[in-house]
């Protein structure tokens, strides 16, 4: 991690320097621990702020849209699809992004870490795989592979798919692993344990719209649930109300998302809310093949169609 | 026999209000074709149960999952959506996109707990009044089967 600091640094004042781009979008430390915060970067004492550590879990790619200055963007797997997303829903042209891909071992769920560790910590630091935790009177480590995120864990594209630079050799991409083993167990239920399910997980959501805000995917200029005329969601935190934004907000990412979980790591309340964008993920893969943001020349799969689609369920 | 004797509004509870379950579903259909259909049966004196309100749309293309639940969620036991079969969409493609739509939009739902038998969609030509027939008759059968929607449903706050 420190290596990909150091280099991330190099990277964004040699890219400013040579006028590739106007302003570098990284990382910086949060002002909590565990945390990070995006950081813009137009001068050589700001590149100096970019840090690359396991709490980057925000999506970069979420600033691009309707800028008109040229950028580069530090791109793990996740951001550098999502910013190839924008470029095939022409919100950014490819010119004026330059990504400095770094190749990612994943992400970790602070919720993970609280698990194992109950106290209040300070400060964290993370050497080789282990995260140590200063807290009050405490010092103590967790294995960083113990508490990934568990999109992270499933991960199919760790090294950004398009990339103007790596600021190192490319990891591993992980091999046979179920991106969707635990949708399968939860679709073999019951409809009415289905229902359930999905109603338990929004219950504590509070309409922060933090998970819309934290999505690159989320640019319209005028937003479903700021609609009033006619108004086709509620405002009010009824149970309905909720289960309709959830829904239309993955809707709105169906075959556009990279579960790059921006949106999970936002929400305040803990809210499982990729829930709802896998199932379309999932769904999109296995109907229409298609993954996210894998190249500029990519068709979107809602904007095309084949005359065989499936439509078993159409009479 | 006067029109309100008290023989034909026993003919009329019986008939109309009897205790099985009647649903209401909100029906789109496409102005081109199933609206057209559904006249058809209508002149064709095709009979079908009387569950169903049809609304309107301009093409398929136009429906939006917002529709679907805003229907469920102001409590509609049911939905159907009816188009012009693919490759016949007066706007060329609309109801081909539209075919992407509902499939990713009837997955999740079902997917998340609606019952199956809840949510229909249909493509019928305006030509084809007896197949309007036939598929009203068992979209209206299998929301009975289903019964009244108690989920994506706003229920009304009880105060004390």
């Amino acid at each position: 991690m420190q290596t990909r600091t150091e280099k991330i640094r190099q990277a964004a004042k040699r890219v400013l320097a040579e006028g590739k781009a106007d302003l570098v979008i990284g990382f910086r430390e949060g002002t909590v621990p565990l945390k990070t915060a995006p950081h813009f970067a137009r001068t050589e004492a700001e590149c100096d702020l970019l840090v690359w550590n396991s709490h980057c879990r925000l999506n970069l790619a979420n600033f691009l849209p309707r800028r008109k200055d040229r950028v580069a963007v530090v791109a793990k797997g996740c951001d550098a699809r999502n910013i190839v997303n924008h470029i095939v829903e022409k919100q950014i042209e490819q010119e004026q992004v330059y990504i400095i891909g770094v190749p990612c071992e994943g992400m970790v769920e602070p919720a993970l870490i609280a698990e194992k560790e109950g106290r209040t910590v300070e400060s964290a630091s993370e050497t080789d795989g282990r995260i140590i935790l200063k807290g009050k009177d405490f010092t103590t480590e967790v294995d960083r592979a113990e508490v990934l995120r568990q999109n992270c864990l499933t991960c199919a594209h760790r090294n950004p798919s398009v990339h103007d630079e790596l600021v190192v050799d490319p990891v591993p991409e992980l091999e046979g692993v179920d991106r969707y083993a635990d949708l399968k167990d939860l679709l073999a239920r019951s409809d009415g344990e289905r229902y359930e399910y999905y109603t338990s997980l929004v219950q504590t959501c509070i309409r922060c719209y933090a998970c819309r805000d934290a999505c690159p995917l989320c640019y319209c200029h005028v937003c479903f649930v700021d609609e009033t005329m006619p108004q086709w969601v509620g405002k009010s935190v009824d149970p309905a109300d909720v289960m309709t934004y959830h829904i239309l907000r993955a809707f709105h990412c169906a075959g556009r998302c990279t579960d790059c979980g921006a949106c999970e790591a936002a929400c305040p309340m803990d809210i499982k809310v990729r829930q709802f964008t896998r199932l379309l993920e999932k769904d999109v893969k296995e109907l229409y093949n298609y993954e996210t943001g894998l190249s500029p020349t990519d068709q979107p799969p809602l904007t095309v169609y084949r005359p065989n689609d499936p439509q078993e369920f159409i009479k | 026999m006067p029109a309100f004797s008290p023989r034909s509004r026993l003919r009329y509870k019986d008939d109309v209000m009897s205790d099985e379950f009647e649903p209401k579903i909100v029906a789109f259909f496409c102005n081109w074709c199933t609206y057209g259909g559904a006249d058809l049966a209508g002149v064709s004196r095709l009979q079908y149960p009387p569950n169903f309100r049809a609304i309107r749309l301009p093409c398929t293309g136009r429906m939006s999952p917002k529709f679907i639940l805003e229907a469920f969620r102001r409590g509609a036991d049911g939905v159907w959506v009816s188009g012009c079969h693919p490759g016949d969409c007066h706007f060329i493609a609309g109801n081909l996109y539209a075919r992407r739509k509902f499939t990713l939009l009837h997955n999740m739902l079902l997917n998340m707990g609606l019952e199956p038998g809840r949510l229909h969609f249909s493509w019928i030509s305006s030509a084809e009044a007896t197949k309007f027939q036939d598929v009203a008759i068992r979209v209206i059968e299998a929301v009975k089967a289903a019964g009244p929607n108690e989920r994506f449903v706003k229920h009304r706050i009880e105060v004390a």
